[in-house]
């Protein structure tokens, strides 16, 4: 088995607010993420795919169809654009909402990207890693993982 | 206690890549600019990450220049500076980075002198990379 990864970087701004919450725990939780203005950053997309190498080719897949297929379906739809109002996964009601942190982020590009590396065959998506900032990144390796919850509650020092 | 050393190399060298079992038409609707018959390079990023206990007394998993001269021997000396098409490995596939990767891995993979090789990353450029675990 191979494990081939292709990079794309989009950029894109987002704010951390959960509608559920009053405004002062947004911002007690949030800090300055919760800005209602908005911020940005330069993201850097790296998906895998498994397989293995086809004989005749010796490719897992196409280089040059993953990156059409990440920029049709990821980039296309997050480059230059603001996540909280123009990605629907991100679509706030006025009581819930998915918030676009690099961890939704991960999980939404897997649910974007899993139907075409289905549909095309020969390799599996295999990881979905989203940086934020060269120093802050998110990945997800597919919905069958081990989930753990944990209480939003935690922030304070380390 | 169990860790894994990392250590990356560089190779640059060149490749064509092309599938004798396909019509001249389909080699370029498969490989496109990488099917140009004079051949281009990259300087590939060759990470290899190897596992093992760490010795009490060297605190180290493996040591780095023993395991730098066996890199160098059965990889850098073969690929860097060198054309792929040209090597025995890839008179029957391919050398697209997938294949390469797994060939790196099987030259090295009795080859740390102590711990064992867990994976072979090779980066083509810096927007891709394989890897490969042996499996």
């Amino acid at each position: 088995m191979i494990y081939l990864t292709r990079r794309a970087t989009f950029s894109a701004s987002h704010y951390y607010w959960n509608p559920s919450w009053p405004e002062e725990k947004n911002h007690q939780v949030f800090g300055r993420c919760a800005n209602r203005n908005g911020h940005g950053h330069n993201y850097t997309l790296e998906v895998t795919v498994a397989g293995e190498p086809d004989p005749v080719t010796g490719f897992v897949v196409d280089l040059k169809w993953l990156k059409a297929v990440m920029e049709r379906d990821v980039l296309d739809a997050w480059d230059h654009r603001h996540l909280n109002l123009e990605a629907p996964e991100f679509a706030a009601t006025e009581t819930a909402a998915t918030i676009p942190t690099t961890e939704n982020l991960a999980i939404a590009a897997w649910k974007r990207l899993e139907p075409a590396v289905t549909v095309a065959g020969g390799a599996q998506l295999s990881r979905v890693r989203v940086y934020e900032t060269p120093e802050i990144f998110a990945e997800f390796r597919g919905p069958h993982e081990q989930v753990f919850v944990r209480g939003v509650d935690y922030r304070g020092e380390a | 206690m169990r860790a894994s050393f990392g250590r990356r190399y560089m190779v640059s060298a060149s490749h064509r890549l092309h599938a004798d079992a396909l019509s001249p038409e389909e080699n370029r609707a498969v490989y496109g600019k990488c099917n140009n018959p004079h051949g281009h390079g990259h300087n590939y990023v060759v990470e290899v990450l190897v596992g093992g206990a760490v010795d009490p007394e060297t605190g180290m998993v493996v040591n780095m220049a023993a395991l730098d001269e066996v890199v160098r021997k059965r990889v850098l000396d073969r690929f860097d500076h060198a054309n792929l098409n040209l090597d025995p490995l890839f008179v029957n596939q391919a050398p697209t980075t997938e294949n390469l990767c797994r060939a790196v891995f099987e030259l090295l993979k009795d080859a740390p002198p102590t711990g064992e090789l867990e994976r072979v990353r090779v980066e083509e450029t810096e927007n891709n990379f394989f890897e490969c675990y042996g499996e």
